[in-house]
């Protein structure tokens, strides 16, 4: 079971946490303006990174709230969380 | 009987006497027995019947690598274990034991047949064999399969004990209380960690309990003695023995199985049994040893036949010798320790055959000065002896070619290939293993846990190497732990690693002659696999371990090939013609060794398997006779049967309650949400397809939720509570991943919104009271609002009080019948359920439950999210696009929609089923087929999603998802069943009051 570093409440086993995804996708201002190709590319394609994934992670039994991690998916070591809407660290 | 007990040594208890059965035979052993060391001390070695050819066989190993000699432990009914290893099972008075997979018993076994039919039994024989008729399988051979290649029988009793768990923090976790295992431990609680010790075994000791060579000047017991005494002292540690660690999780989440009571005869009433830790560590050091290999010859699994370290560990640690003639069969020094031991303990030890050429240096002089015969080049040509071994067949290894058969009779063979190291749970942390050729084994090389292994399963096996090791391995993770980071990394022990005589390995098979004798040579004991299977796996054309493993079964026993897999890599390699680590490992799975389910599922079990949710008037129900439902983790009554009804007659009398006079339905289990803020209309707007800015305060209105690819996720009746207050309910299944969905957005894409979500399900007792008397039954009960249909009309929503308790009431229906859902506080619902009841007394109430509420909604056509749908539905599918809000540029799902595959005209819609025979009622998640008579495959062009018997309309109903379903209206379509196809007409889903005049009654 994963330990999982909650920015807003410290390291909590992963059972108390919801996967929420990839990170970063950010929903169109006016999904209208997007052609069928670029709202399928929006909706449905994410990537399968081997390595550092920029994911979304809910503390869903803790405080609720969302938040960004960077984890390893080849060793499952997280390298950094930061909060909703700041930018991605650098690794 | 002979007594292969010695007078004195051992860590027994020979002042306790233990008394025991075996297979109904009655034994005598000592405290500090395990099963097989009591069993060998009365000369007893046949202990089990093979997997597969039922040969007799004997104990192999004096631990948990046992392939063999698997038993059922008895205790009684409800407590029969099993698959346990004889070696690991502690003795205790009264223990009774059985062996497996024999019939009719142990010695005359009919199964034995299979070893004779052998030929016809190869590698892939089930693959090959049973492949027709296709039938056959799951009837015939499975079964007979099934019963001949069995493990233990399991218990037909519910299990009576009780199984705990415990969860646990520490700096460093140690597994294995050997040389290295204490070393570190001492280390580590030396440096301030808080340490926890597991050790598989009763006793802490490890190898210490076998060797007798002094550590740091000190015999090993009292060496291990002052180290565990040193440790108990201290309240930073805890020690646990009788512990396996079974599995290394991500993150250093260490599962270890205590067995708390297995070994005790008369365990305490309501003490647990087993308890599972689960252990966050800091560091883990692996102190969890090596394994000794057996070596591959013909008939090399004959009862008599075993490890030649296990032969020692039973001389030293338990007091008994495993023969009275041995003839020891060794690759390398370490076996001659073992040989002058049990030379001198009254064994006769007819010879040591040495694979080596030349077998020189100080170990194998002193075998020679004791008398003792020493073969060099020696090999094994085959074995001989029915149900114990009678005698082995040496050969010589000259120039290439195996010469000179010699016969030496004997009643033991101990045999040695050298040790590989414990990498289990190394292996399981995802650490990788490198290919040692000094060694010939695997070990642990890149860490990719906070994790240090030290001793022998890190390929040290010199005592002082291994203290050394160990030391630096537990001060490593006591500083790693300290300080927060990873281990420093320890030079890579390669050259570093002395390893001595114990570096001597052998691989794959004896040699043999050209022309080798029949007997079968075993690679995998408890599976059965012998040196052809690998090698036919290679000739018919595998090259990965992997698929050789599964073709072959090797190391897929409950053993997982712990004696085996390194053998059956080196013998495949050698058939490949390429170097074994090119070969590769097999995947290491958790379990170490089995664990029982009992552990696993600790108090989980019974009514504390999940949680229960009931509504605040369960009570009532209950009282009524109301036969309950699990929705969710609720508890919903489905019906309320009277004077011996079934579910039908029931449900169509409470419908027509309902329809004729009144009915009182339990709603509080419907999903509630409050979303309250100055942005909460804006919230619902781009969350919902419907409009909300134009609901007015104490209007509701049927609201859908789709995810954002366009597909109906949830619904639910929304009321404006406030300008700023939205009182959403959801499907009673749906209500917390309703509320993740609004999170979501609230928190990742509108942060800017000014509205807070919070879960209000469980603060509302919902009375539905529904029906053309529903007003008239409550009117009196109720203060502070208007009710009549002129005042209060369909989808009102407003507060006020009932029975002098506060009150949101909203009228609203999902019957089709003007009704009304009056929410209090859950604690006043019972209170106000019973006055509402009493009150309708006189209006003909009845009480009516999820069946009927689903006739009745279904009657109407409106949908069941998750029965109706399957998140393939759009609002459009589901006949519902009138609910969404025509000037929204926007809303969760609405690009979707406009997707080309959402605006088909071949989509499925939901329309109504009716059959041709009304009492005809269809099976719900039935295929809809376009024309009679087809054969498989059939054109199917839809499915049934809810179907019932309707006591109003006298006939039965079915809502169905048919393509293009809103243009067949009229057309027969046909349900094809096992007894034939069912002809329906394609209706509207509204199948009663289209035109809602009773809903706005």
């Amino acid at each position: 079971m994963l330990l999982i570093p909650c920015p807003y409440c410290g390291e909590r086993p992963e059972i108390e946490f919801t996967h929420g995804g990839q990170a970063h996708l950010v929903r169109p201002a006016q999904p209208a303006d997007l052609d069928d190709q670029a709202w399928a590319e929006f909706l449905y394609m994410r990537t399968n990174t081997k390595g550092i994934h920029a994911e979304r992670w809910r503390h869903a039994h803790g405080c609720g709230q969302f938040f960004n991690a960077l984890r390893d998916t080849t060793t499952d070591h997280f390298l950094a969380v930061y909060k909703i809407g700041t930018p991605r660290p650098a690794t | 009987m002979t007594d292969f007990r010695n007078a004195n040594g051992g860590r027994i208890d020979r002042t306790q006497p233990l008394r025991f059965e075996f297979d109904g035979r009655k034994y005598r052993g000592f405290a500090g027995d395990t099963l097989a060391s009591a069993l060998l001390a009365n000369g007893v070695h046949l202990v089990g019947r093979s997997f597969k050819y039922h040969r007799p066989r004997g104990i192999l190993s004096a631990g948990a690598e046992e392939p063999n000699a698997l038993v059922t432990v008895i205790r009684d009914a409800g407590r029969l274990t099993p698959n346990l290893r004889a070696t690991q099972v502690e003795l205790y008075e009264g223990l009774i034991a059985e062996s497996q997979n024999r019939w009719p018993s142990l010695k005359r076994d009919f199964g034995r047949i299979n070893d004779a039919l052998s030929a016809f039994f190869p590698a892939g024989f089930y693959y090959k064999t049973f492949m027709w008729p296709k039938m056959a399988w799951k009837a015939l051979y499975e079964p007979a399969i099934r019963r001949a290649a069995g493990l233990g029988r399991a218990p037909m009793q519910p299990d009576p004990d009780r199984y705990a768990h415990s969860y646990a923090h520490c700096d460093v976790l140690i597994v294995g209380s050997g040389p290295a295992g204490l070393t570190a431990a001492r280390k580590a609680a030396g440096l301030g960690a808080r340490i926890i010790l597991c050790e598989e075994s009763s006793e802490f000791g490890g190898s210490l309990l076998t060797d007798m060579a002094t550590i740091e000047g000190q015999p090993p017991r009292a060496w291990v003695q002052q180290a565990v005494a040193e440790l108990a002292q201290n309240r930073r540690a805890i020690l646990l023995s009788r512990t396996t660690a079974f599995g290394y999780f991500p993150h250093n989440l260490i599962g270890l199985n205590q067995r708390l009571t297995d070994h005790l005869a008369n365990p305490p009433l309501g003490r647990s049994r087993e308890r599972l830790w689960q252990v966050r560590a800091h560091c883990v050091v692996l102190a969890a040893g090596a394994i000794e290999r057996p070596l591959i010859f013909p008939g090399n699994d004959r009862p008599g036949i075993m490890l030649a370290g296990a032969a020692h560990t039973y001389l030293n640690r338990y007091g008994v010798r495993v023969g009275s003639r041995a003839v020891i069969v060794t690759c390398g020094d370490h076996s001659y320790q073992a040989a002058l031991e049990l030379h001198a303990a009254g064994v006769r030890i007819a010879a040591i055959a040495d694979l080596r050429p030349e077998a020189q240096g100080a170990l194998p002089e002193s075998a020679r000065r004791a008398g003792i015969d020493v073969l060099q080049g020696s090999t094994v040509i085959g074995t001989d002896g029915d149900l114990r071994v009678a005698g082995i067949t040496l050969g010589a290894v000259r120039d290439g070619g195996v010469q000179a058969a010699r016969r030496i009779p004997c009643d033991a063979v101990l045999m040695s290939g050298g040790y590989t190291p414990s990498v289990h749970l190394f292996s399981q942390s995802r650490g990788k293993l490198e290919w040692n050729e000094e060694l010939s084994v695997f070990l642990p090389g890149q860490s990719a846990e906070n994790t240090q292994s030290a001793g022998a399963c890190n390929g040290v096996y010199d005592l002082e190497a291994v203290l050394a090791d160990a030391a630096a391995a537990g001060a490593a993770a006591a500083g790693a732990a300290a300080s927060g980071a990873a281990p420093a990394g320890r030079a890579a022990a390669g050259a570093s690693r002395a390893h001595r005589n114990a570096a001597a390995a052998y691989l794959g098979a004896l040699p043999q002659a050209a022309v080798a004798g029949s007997d079968k040579s075993f690679v995998d004991w408890q599976h059965d696999v012998t040196t052809k299977d690998l090698e036919l796996a290679t000739r018919e054309g595998f090259r990965s371990i992997e698929h050789v493993k599964r073709y072959t079964t090797t190391g897929m026993a409950t053993d997982q090939g712990k004696t085996s897999n390194l053998n059956a890599m080196a013998i495949v390699a050698k058939h490949l013609g390429v170097p074994i680590p090119q070969v590769g490992l097999t995947t290491f799975r958790m379990p170490y060794t089995p664990v029982s389910f009992g552990s696993f599922a600790g108090a989980s079990r019974a009514d504390l398997f999940d949680p229960v949710r009931t509504t605040p008037m369960h009570a009532w129900a209950e009282a009524k006779g109301a036969v309950f439902e699990n929705v969710g983790l609720w508890k919903r009554a489905r019906y309320f049967p009277r004077d011996g009804e079934d579910m039908n007659a029931a449900v169509a009398r409470e419908c027509l309650a309902v329809r004729g006079g009144c009915g009182i339905f339990d709603a509080s289990t419907l999903g509630k949400i409050e979303v309250v803020g100055p942005d909460a209309a804006e919230f619902m707007n781009r969350l919902y397809i419907n409009s909300w800015s134009n609901l007015g305060v104490g209007r509701s209105r049927y609201g859908i939720l789709l995810r954002e690819d366009g597909f109906i996720y949830d619904d639910g009746v929304v009321a404006r509570t406030a300008a700023d207050r939205f009182h959403v309910t959801t499907t009673t299944g749906g209500a917390p991943r309703v509320l993740a969905l609004m999170e979501d957005y609230r928190q990742t894409e509108w942060p800017e919104l000014k509205v807070w979500l919070t879960s209000t399900t469980e603060q509302w007792a919902v009375i539905a009271v529904q029906g053309p008397n529903s007003r008239r039954v409550i009117q009196s009960l109720i203060d502070g609002i208007d009710i009549s249909a002129a005042a209060f009309p369909h989808m009102s929503v407003g507060r006020g009080r009932i029975c002098g308790v506060p009150m949101l009431l909203f009228r609203v229906s999902f019957t089709g019948e003007s009704g009304f859902e009056i929410n209090v506080a859950a604690d006043y619902g019972l209170a106000v359920w019973e006055a509402v009841y009493a009150a309708g007394s006189a209006h003909g109430i009845g009480a009516y439950g999820t069946e009927s509420m689903h006739v009745l909604r279904a009657e109407k056509g409106y949908i069941i999210v998750g029965q109706d749908t399957d998140g393939t539905v759009t609002p459009d599918d589901a006949g519902l696009s009138w609910a969404t809000g025509k000037n929204k540029l926007d809303f969760v799902g609405k690009r979707s929609l406009q997707r080309p595959s959402m605006l088909a005209a071949d989509r499925k819609q939901l329309v109504g089923l009716r059959t041709k025979d009304p009492r005809t009622v269809l099976e719900e998640g039935a295929q809809v087929a376009l024309h009679p008579g087809q054969k498989p495959p059939m054109e199917l062009v839809g499915h049934v999603t809810s179907s019932y018997a309707s006591s109003v309309l006298g006939h039965s109903i079915a809502l169905a998802l048919v393509a293009g379903g809103r243009a067949r209206l009229g057309q027969t379509l046909y349900v094809p069943m096992p007894h034939g196809e069912i002809p329906v007409e394609v209706t509207s889903p509204i199948f009663y009051d289209p035109q809602g005049t009773r809903l706005n009654a």
